[in-house]
């Protein structure tokens, strides 16, 4: 009954390709995205905004741009931690450089930071395929996380190493440091995750994405058919480098506000932003949202059930979490290779025809 | 000879010993590669859970002690009386043949055809759940890791080095560690050891058979099931004894799943297809990053170990994507 598709005539071409074609759908959609932004912050206290909320949001950013090279554009990579640090470190630099810089201009000039590092690193993706290519593009992640212990000049020669977010106002309240309130970060990261999660969505159905998606089925019947790989390879990091910085640079900027290289950007980040979008789902962008939000619930869920119910040790739920998320993959892997968004479209498919199956 | 030219020569020594360390890991992965297409990203967990696995059989420590604890409260760390090291390598053989059964039964048999890259992540779970158990079972303390390997430098070789130096310096002999030398000879006869066994057993025919073509291997009559589990049964004795020496040198720790991030490098140069590959990328990786680190490190002020061996990987694969003895690539539509 919630959703059909009986009665919804399309009369023009526009109507018909849109995103949500359906008009419950449509309607579901909405109201979600109004209860983000109009309910929640009414709602939303300490403990939501830093270990449910913003983590949610800054790994689906992180989980979008993964998901546009590794499951659109079929490049696999496991520098993700690297260019989130990128991101971070852009941020800081950016925001302590001109201190009069408005804080999304921050967020979004971070991106763009990376998608240049992003493209750089990219290049060799036009020789090296699979696991090779997943391979070279650890030396990314080594490397920058080298690059910015190493060099004073990145962290502005602070004592600790660390880098730490000044105070910003957007419209006279706090977003970034320890004064800001919980729904002023919590919107700051919605809008920006809403508005570049359009974008992504749009680009991927268009011709670009088109072209990805080709080279991704196969390269070489792609460029037969005039898809230049150059074009499509690279345009696919930076795009994917470009999410993946604003995700970094919300990370260090409105989530943890001070961050250090080794520990917040390591290889660990890396495989958590390509888990999520194998269980979320490759090629889709409903995928890197529910990956994201599946692992980064699962283990507040689980931390509250062992150590909170249970009793346990945390070291005891740390290592039954490692072992959960591995067998889950396993798991995908083997019963849904598509992940969470296949689950998704067959229960659409279902409810199309409830009550009546057949 | 000079002290610097000596000093040199320790460097690349050293660095062909260490490359012999990264050589063994990488070794499982040409196995299974080879043998299954598979690139098993949790080779070098599977080394740590062995190491784990041994310590643990050596020392006599209950599994699961923590988590039993946890569970009924009983308090019951150790059976009291730990195992002879010879004892308690076999045991460990038996765990490792057993979760490469258990691996091919519940990971592999489901995944049979699905696309390289997706058994590469399955593999990558795989770490993560090997990982998260063998904390579990064995405790993530760091533990030292003893069954005789003679370690320490060799005073003799110290000795005959000091005599080479010049008249009159103040060269104090090089510093080679027992260690090293002895991985060196494990790998070695290891190599020897599973290319006899690839060219002259009936498994071994069946193993070649399979890694070249795996349809006409099933074809005339080899079950691949079965050489899945052989396979990854070998990628788990070599884990046990990357294990071993590691173990040695440096304690059994989490970070010993990391020399696996180590190895890829490696792989990569040698090219994933290739024994003799594995064992001269190892090498070749080994010197180049103590070269490295004594040459060019002071210029970009040091700690360049953990990305050189990649940028080399890196640069190396532009030219040749198929790394050094792999096989060509070939592409069709």
């Amino acid at each position: 009954m919630l959703y059909r598709e009986a009665g919804d005539f399309k009369t023009s071409y526009r109507a018909d390709q849109q995103t949500f074609p359906i008009r419950s759908e449509r309607i579901l959609f909405w109201a979600f995205i109004v209860a983000a932004f109009a309910v929640v912050p009414f709602f939303i206290n300490d403990y939501w905004e830093k270990s449910v909320l913003i983590p949610f949001l800054v790994w689906s950013m992180a989980a979008l741009g993964l998901n546009i090279l590794v499951g659109y554009c079929g490049q696999v990579s496991l520098g993700t931690g690297g260019f989130m640090a990128v991101g971070a470190y852009a941020a800081y630099k950016l925001m302590t450089a001109f201190p009069e810089m408005n804080i999304l201009l921050v967020i979004v000039l971070s991106g763009g930071v990376t998608a240049v590092v992003g493209m750089a690193f990219g290049l060799p993706s036009l020789r090296i395929k699979g696991f090779y290519l997943a391979v070279a593009t650890l030396a990314a992640q080594f490397f920058l996380v080298w690059v910015f212990n190493k060099f004073p000049w990145f962290y502005n020669y602070s004592a600790s190493g660390q880098i730490t977010a000044p105070e910003r106002l957007l419209f006279g309240v706090p977003v970034t440091g320890p004064n800001s309130p919980p729904w002023a970060t919590y919107l700051v990261a919605l809008t920006v995750v809403f508005v570049f999660a359009w974008i992504g969505k749009n680009l991927t159905r268009g011709r670009i994405g088109r072209q990805w998606m080709a080279i991704r089925d196969m390269d070489i019947a792609a460029e037969i058919i005039g898809v230049e790989p150059l074009r499509a390879k690279i345009s696919a990091f930076a795009v994917s480098s470009f999410y993946i910085g604003i995700a970094g640079a919300m990370y260090f900027t409105i989530w943890f506000g001070a961050v250090e290289p080794t520990e917040a950007f390591g290889i660990n980040q890396s495989f958590r932003a390509l888990f999520m979008v194998i269980i979320g789902g490759l090629g889709s962008i409903l995928g890197s949202f529910l990956g994201a939000g599946f692992l980064v619930l699962l283990p507040v869920l689980l931390k509250n059930l062992m150590v909170g119910q249970l009793g346990w040790a945390t070291d005891i739920a740390s290592h039954f979490e490692i072992m959960i998320v591995g067998a889950l993959i396993i798991f995908f892997l083997i019963v849904e290779p598509h992940g969470l968004a296949q689950l998704w479209r067959l229960t659409k498919e279902k409810l199309r025809l409830w009550p009546f199956p057949h | 000879m000079s002290p610097d030219f000596l000093y040199f020569i320790e460097t690349v020594l050293n660095g062909l010993m260490s490359g012999v360390m990264y050589s063994l890991v990488a070794l499982g992965f040409v196995l299974i590669f080879k043998a299954s297409g598979i690139f098993n990203f949790a080779q070098g967990v599977m080394a740590l859970f062995a190491a784990l696995t041994l310590v643990g059989l050596l020392t006599g420590q209950v599994p699961f002690a923590h988590l039993i604890h946890a569970i009924f409260g009983v308090e019951a760390q150790h059976w009291g009386a730990g195992m002879p090291a010879l004892l308690a390598v076999i045991g460990t053989m038996v765990v490792m043949i057993a979760l490469a059964f258990l691996i091919e039964r519940i990971v592999l048999k489901h995944l049979v055809n699905q696309e390289p890259i997706i058994l590469f992540m399955a593999t990558i779970g795989l770490a993560y759940f090997l990982e998260g158990l063998g904390d579990l079972m064995w405790g993530s303390d760091v533990k030292a890791l003893d069954i005789g390997v003679p370690s320490g430098g060799s005073f003799w070789w110290e000795d005959v080095t000091r005599e080479w130096a010049a008249e009159g310096s103040d060269y104090f002999g090089m510093y080679i560690d027992k260690l090293d030398v002895t991985a060196a000879i494990v790998a070695a006869v290891l190599v020897v050891a599973l290319s006899v066994f690839s060219q002259y057993t009936r498994m071994g025919r069946a193993l070649r058979a399979v890694a070249d073509d795996h349809q006409a291997a099933l074809s005339v009559g080899i079950s691949l099931r079965t050489i899945w589990v052989i396979v990854w049964s070998i990628a788990g004795f070599v884990a046990l004894v990357a294990g071993i020496m590691w173990g040695s040198k440096s304690g059994v720790q989490f970070s010993l799943s990391l020399i696996a991030l180590k190895a890829l490098p490696v792989l990569i140069l040698g090219g994933f297809t290739s024994i003799p590959g594995a064992i001269v990328g190892g090498l070749i990786i080994g010197v180049g990053e103590k070269l490295a680190e004594l040459y060019i490190g002071p210029l970009v002020g040091g700690a360049i170990e953990n990305w050189f061996a990649y940028v080399v990987a890196l640069v190396f694969l532009l030219y040749r994507p198929q790394g050094l003895f792999g096989d060509k690539i070939i592409e069709r539509i």
